[in-house]
């Protein structure tokens, strides 16, 4: 049993206890405690079943690298699935419940998978279930899908809040350990900007743990003032909690600090995403212990030789009483010796290696029975660990002697933490005096100029001994510091890491184990890979890594692999014959450990989400019951319903007002640009499909763009300012890529023309008043201006003042009917509206919304970029030849408009439709022919663009684009509807309402 | 005419940044070849002072000069000058080629007070505004989360923001939100005290 010692625990404070519960018991610990600790020290040995076979799990390790102990965190707003104990800091009040089990975690009915594993090995879901197809997506995934997973993701929005943070240093260094603390202090000391960070609560790393000396000192004194040292440089920043998620090119680093998760009423965001632009990084990650593969190595109370040490030392907390340490590396026995220095047994080491290593005398001398060249034959014990049996370490697995036991620390040497330095392109070598990968100095990622821009540091480069570690740290220091400042000569002068502690490798324990024993030897624990597994997938043929992975999914669990990459592939080699350097590793790809969604989101959700773009008119909309549409950022009244009407009729009410009375409409969305200069005439008309430079100043002219391929993309109505200058009117999706493509025009292609662009669009605020009435409302307003029919004519425009305001009054009409659009500064467009609704009160002056925009202008057969286009529509194609100049030698789109399918006359083109039993089209339907298409479709002979109930007309109306759609007036069409009934129109002219033009030249 | 109704209303939010809507303030876009001697003359003529340097804004009283582009500046001003100021600008240049337009109602203006203002920013834009890339004077043409802005440093406590109108209320909700009191940023959180 795990159980809190009487003494010791070098991070913990006993005075002050804290509650929390597991699963809903009761339990406690202390401040300082991990949950794990916590959990350890009130015997809750098992904390979790795992993912496939439903066994029972126990916490391995003491970090990040944890596979097993996993559980879901708080409830509600703050519920959060699959969180470490290992790396959850205990606070009071904190409440966890295990996962992956039913009813409960002591009595979990999927634990007959277990019974069933050896009917369930790699790839048995694609060998199972592949047959019959249509299984897979109705019957097998939803069954699987609900028996496995881990946590349940959280329902309800997050109660916390997150943020982002830029920042920009010349080195960062990840990894506050005692390696990190002396790289950051070393290039600090150059006076650089350096960041340096650390994911756990604490500086130093396993330093004090190991019992490491430093320039005399003790670790934690060492620890301790360096930090002190480095508080008083003002040009280093200091982060715990703060972990290096990823490395990206041009130096770019993210990591991820957890602000409030340790403290549960923290006010503020509780994590916060740095986005770090480094000159260099050095990742000073420290290594990670690989677990043993020996039978049963997953049963509650297998850990981590280093983590039984760790929860001694730092928590004073044992795993068991009676601790058996399983090696083929000396470092394992500095466990056997905390282990007794904390009064407790080590029944025995067994030592894998023929001959021991340096520590075993030392052991012995201890009194601890030490057997070398052995192995573990099986754990034994259910939920808890009750003994091994031992074996020689070359044999088959015959058991020797069965040694009782509440724990047992395992070892199979140390990995470098090379992630980080791998995101980015940094290779690796195989170390064989070390059996392990460590970075490969000489391939390391290259930023833009081709220089490295990351250096290992200490136990990430592969030095694992104290004196070794330090002295590349203090190397990683100076050679980035250098770097940073762009001296790229300076070189590490430290020796190739130490060998001294090397381990005999061991992938399989014992060596001939058989299949039965194979079959309980776990790779990978959190996704329940074995051994048998890998040889399975290898026997089968694989021989890529990356396919095994994928395969027998080792190393694809929310811990990536942390602790069965290595010793995965090391099975995967043996198995095909090969050196382990040949089948090469994963790819390591980010974040180091997951990071949550907030902190991606950052600051966008709620309000804050997208940016919406408000009018000067938009409150007045709000207040007054606008139904809103999204038009890009954009938010527009779509129509304003009144009490007791539908969206229907409002957008109907709102027609008939502009066509009886007058409306009102906010069209400040539409862009305006500004285009002046000698040569501008010139670039109008390469911009625009028919000729610009001839309008005369004070006139408008409607007008269309194309792009390169000729297709239609923008259209407007354009007014000469000046002698050189026009103001061209855009759609409100076209403002800003309008004004984009013509400074690409005019900075790439014509850039010695003489012209100047600018996007007015957000200056102004532009109100169209449409109607019969609307000449009558403005005159009462009071101008300087000659609004009358001869003095200011369809297609023009004037200045001068209105109700006192400074305006620009065009004379365009997008309705039929007379329309004037009036532009004023955006800070009198509001007093503008405000003045207009007053002046036309006694006329009903009518508020109006896109919809009712798109029903006016459909009625007049006007095409609307977006619906009658759709970036495969030339102008020709909506019968818009008369906007297109034959005089032109030149414009944009002209050549790719003479291309063969450009011109075929058998292209689809617009008409209006009309229904024989005048219903409304619905959006997007096609003609349908007789016969099928060679992919077994229905042949197609148009589709409609444009679809709406006509008030005035008082029945649907429609546009399409049909196949030699103008030479078919007076046809009947036949449109497919979506609940397979048809409905009949016929093809007629799209202007459905005053052909003739009178009622906007009036 | 009426008084111009700012974007935000002189909106303001006292995080551990102020942050305030500041104006109206007269706004000039000005487009011309920046190595002409003739339009530093005439800017001097106009606003008091030459072509800014790139990235630097120039301050002359109430009036002030950005660089914008290569080719491109704003002229700031008090709104009742920007008239005048557009027709001196006109009869200096002449012929030569230029555009100069009144923007004054294009934007918002927010200002920033307190020691932490760079912090505040740096939430939200991934430009390098420390002091030794952006010192006072700086104009840096950068990005708020998801929309364009400038940013002008005004002094070791002030800077102002410039934003496109429609989006000023985003904007200034950003700002506040990352100006929040307990969202600080202490450059050695939690260093000694890991119960910080």
């Amino acid at each position: 049993m795990s159980i809190r010692l009487a003494t010791g625990g070098r991070l913990i404070d006993r005075t002050k206890p804290l509650d929390f519960t597991f699963d809903g018991k009761r339990m406690s610990g202390f401040a300082g405690d991990t949950l794990a600790s916590a959990l350890l020290a009130g015997d809750r040995m098992l904390v979790g079943r795992s993912f496939k076979y439903h066994r029972p799990r126990g916490v391995i390790a003491s970090g990040a690298e944890e596979p097993n102990g996993l559980v879901t965190l708080g409830n509600g707003g703050r519920a959060e699935p699959n969180q470490r104990v290992t790396t959850t800091e205990l606070f009071d009040g904190l409440t966890c419940v295990s996962q992956n089990r039913w009813p409960s975690l002591d009595h979990d009915i999927g634990a007959v998978n277990s019974v069933l594993s050896r009917f369930l090995p790699a790839g048995f879901y694609y060998k199972m279930f592949m047959h019959p197809r249509s299984f897979w997506k109705h019957v097998y995934e939803p069954v699987i899908r609900a028996a496995a997973g881990l946590g349940r993701p959280p329902e309800g929005p997050d109660a916390d809040t997150y943020e982002h943070l830029h920042a920009h240093v010349d080195v960062a260094v990840v990894g506050g350990g005692i390696v990190g603390l002396r790289a950051a202090l070393t290039a600090a000391q150059s006076g650089l900007r350096v960041m340096l960070m650390e994911q756990t609560a604490h500086w130093g790393g396993r330093a004090p743990v190991d019992g490491d000396r430093i320039d005399g000192q003790g670790a934690d004194a060492w620890i301790a003032a360096t930090i002190a040292q480095l508080e008083k440089m003002g040009n280093v920043t200091l982060r715990l909690r703060c972990m290096g998620a990823g490395v990206y090119d041009h130096g770019s680093l993210l990591a991820y600090e957890r602000l409030g998760d340790h403290l549960p009423h923290h006010k503020g965001p509780r994590h916060r995403l740095w986005r770090i632009r480094a000159r260099q990084i050095v990742t000073a990650t420290g290594a990670i212990e690989r677990p043993l593969s020996f039978a049963c190595n997953d049963v509650p109370g297998v850990m981590l030789a280093s983590a039984v040490r760790d929860y001694i030392v730092n928590f004073g907390v044992a795993a068991g009483d009676a601790v058996v340490v399983v090696t083929n590396n000396d470092d394992a026995y500095r466990t056997a010796f905390a282990v007794k220095e904390a009064g407790l047994d080590v029944p025995a080491i067994i030592d894998a290696r023929a001959a021991g290593g340096a520590l075993s005398e030392t052991a012995r001398a201890m009194g601890i029975r030490v057997e070398t060249g052995k192995a573990i034959a099986k754990v034994l014990g259910g939920k808890r660990v009750t003994g091994v049996a031992l074996c020689a370490q070359d044999g088959d697995g015959t058991a020797i002697e069965e040694i009782p036991c509440t724990a047992v620390a395992m070892s199979g040497g140390w990995s470098p933490v090379v992630h980080l330095w791998s995101h980015c392109g940094g290779k690796l070598t195989w170390d064989e005096a070390q059996a392990h990968f460590r970075p490969d100095p000489s391939h390391a990622p290259t930023g833009q100029d081709g220089q490295p821009f990351v250096v290992t540091a200490g136990a990430a480069s592969g030095a694992l001994s104290a004196d070794a570690a330090l002295a590349d740290g203090d190397a990683a220091g100076r050679i980035a510091a250098a770097r940073a400042q762009g001296d790229h000569d300076t070189v590490a002068d430290v020796p190739a890491p130490d060998p001294g502690t090397a381990p005999t490798p061991v992938w399989v324990m014992p060596r001939n184990a058989g299949d039965r024993l194979r079959a309980k030897m776990w790779l990978d624990f959190q996704n329940d890979v074995k051994v048998s597994d890998v040889q399975l997938a290898a026997q089968e043929g694989y021989e890529s890594v990356e396919h095994t992975k994928r395969y027998t999914t080792i190393g694809m669990a929310t811990d990536q692999g942390k602790l069965s990459n290595i010793n995965g592939l090391a099975v995967l080699s043996q198995s095909l014959g090969k050196n382990i350097p040949q089948v090469g590793t994963t790819t390591f790809r980010p974040p180091y450990t997951p990071i949550s969604m907030g902190a991606i989101a950052g600051e966008a959700r709620g309000d804050l989400f997208q940016p919406l773009r408000r009018t000067p008119i938009h409150d007045w909309h709000d207040a007054n019951n606008a139904h809103w549409e999204p038009v890009g950022h954009w938010r527009r009244p779509y129509c304003y319903p009144r009490p007791g009407e539908t969206i229907g009729d409002a957008v109907n009410r709102e027609v008939l007002a502009v066509r009886k009375g007058v409306g009102l409409l906010d069209a400040s969305t539409l862009g305006k640009i500004l285009v002046k200069g000698p040569d501008a005439g010139r670039f109008m008309d390469m911009m625009y499909t028919n000729m610009m430079s001839n309008l005369a100043v004070g006139k408008c002219r409607y007008g269309l763009m194309c792009s390169e391929n000729g297709f239609l993309m923008d259209d407007g109505v354009v007014a000469r300012l000046s002698d050189d200058t026009w103001l061209c009117h855009t759609t409100t999706g076209g403002a800003d890529h309008i004004h984009a493509h013509m400074e690409e025009w005019l900075q790439t292609e014509w850039w010695d023309w003489q012209v100047y662009t600018a996007n007015l669009t957000e200056h102004y605020a532009q109100i169209a008043v449409v109607g019969p009435k609307a000449r009558e409302i403005l005159q009462s307003l009071g101008s300087d201006i000659d609004l009358g029919r001869d003095a200011l004519p369809f297609m023009q425009w004037r200045e001068g003042t209105l109700a006192g305001i400074p305006t620009r009054v065009f004379r365009i009409s997008f309705s039929g009917e007379l329309s004037f659009e009036i532009a004023v500064a955006a800070g009198q467009g509001r007093a503008l509206w405000d003045r207009l609704l007053e002046a036309g009160q006694g006329q009903g002056i009518t508020p109006y919304g896109t919809e009712a925009l798109h029903v006016l202008r459909a009625e007049k057969g006007f095409i609307m970029i977006g619906d009658e286009t759709d970036g495969t529509v030339i102008p020709q194609d909506l019968n818009l030849n008369w906007a297109i100049s034959k005089k032109k030698d030149d414009f944009i789109g002209k050549r790719a408009q003479e291309r063969s399918h450009m011109t075929d006359p058998a292209r689809w083109k617009l008409v209006g439709l009309e229904t024989t039993d005048g219903s409304v089209l619905p959006d997007g339907a096609y003609a349908t022919r007789e016969g099928l298409n060679a992919n077994g479709q229905r042949n197609t002979e148009g589709r409609v663009t444009s679809t709406y109930y006509s008030p005035t007309l008082k029945r649907g109306i429609a546009m399409g684009l049909v196949h030699a759609g103008p030479d078919r007036m007076g046809e009947m069409l036949r449109f497919a509807k979506v609940d397979g009934t048809a409905v009949h129109a016929r093809v007629c002219d799209p202007v459905f309402y005053d052909k003739e033009g009178k009622q906007q030249d009036v | 005419m009426s008084d111009p109704v700012t974007p935000l209303n002189h909106a303001r939010f006292d995080g551990y940044v102020t942050i305030a809507e500041a104006g109206p303030t007269g706004m000039i876009t000005l487009r011309g070849d920046l190595a002409d001697p003739h339009l530093s003359e005439t800017l001097h003529g106009v606003i008091g002072a030459g072509v800014p340097a790139r990235g630097r804004a120039e301050v002359i009283g109430d009036n002030t000069i950005c660089w914008m582009s290569p080719d491109e500046l704003l002229l700031m001003a008090p709104r009742s000058y920007v008239p005048d100021a557009l027709a001196r600008i006109a009869s200096a240049m002449g012929d030569r080629h230029h555009l100069a337009a009144d923007v004054s109602d294009a934007r918002a203006m927010i200002r920033l007070q307190g020691r932490a203002l760079r912090e505040v920013l740096a939430k939200l834009s991934p430009a390098d505004l420390s002091p030794a890339a952006s010192p006072p004077g700086t104009i840096r043409r950068t990005r708020l989360a998801q929309v364009p802005a400038a940013i002008l440093f005004q002094g070791p406590d002030r800077a102002d923001v410039l934003c496109f109108r429609s989006v000023a209320r985003y904007v200034f909700g950003l700002l506040s939100n990352a100006a929040r009191p307990g969202s600080e940023v202490h450059r050695t959180a939690g260093a000694g005290n890991p119960e910080q």
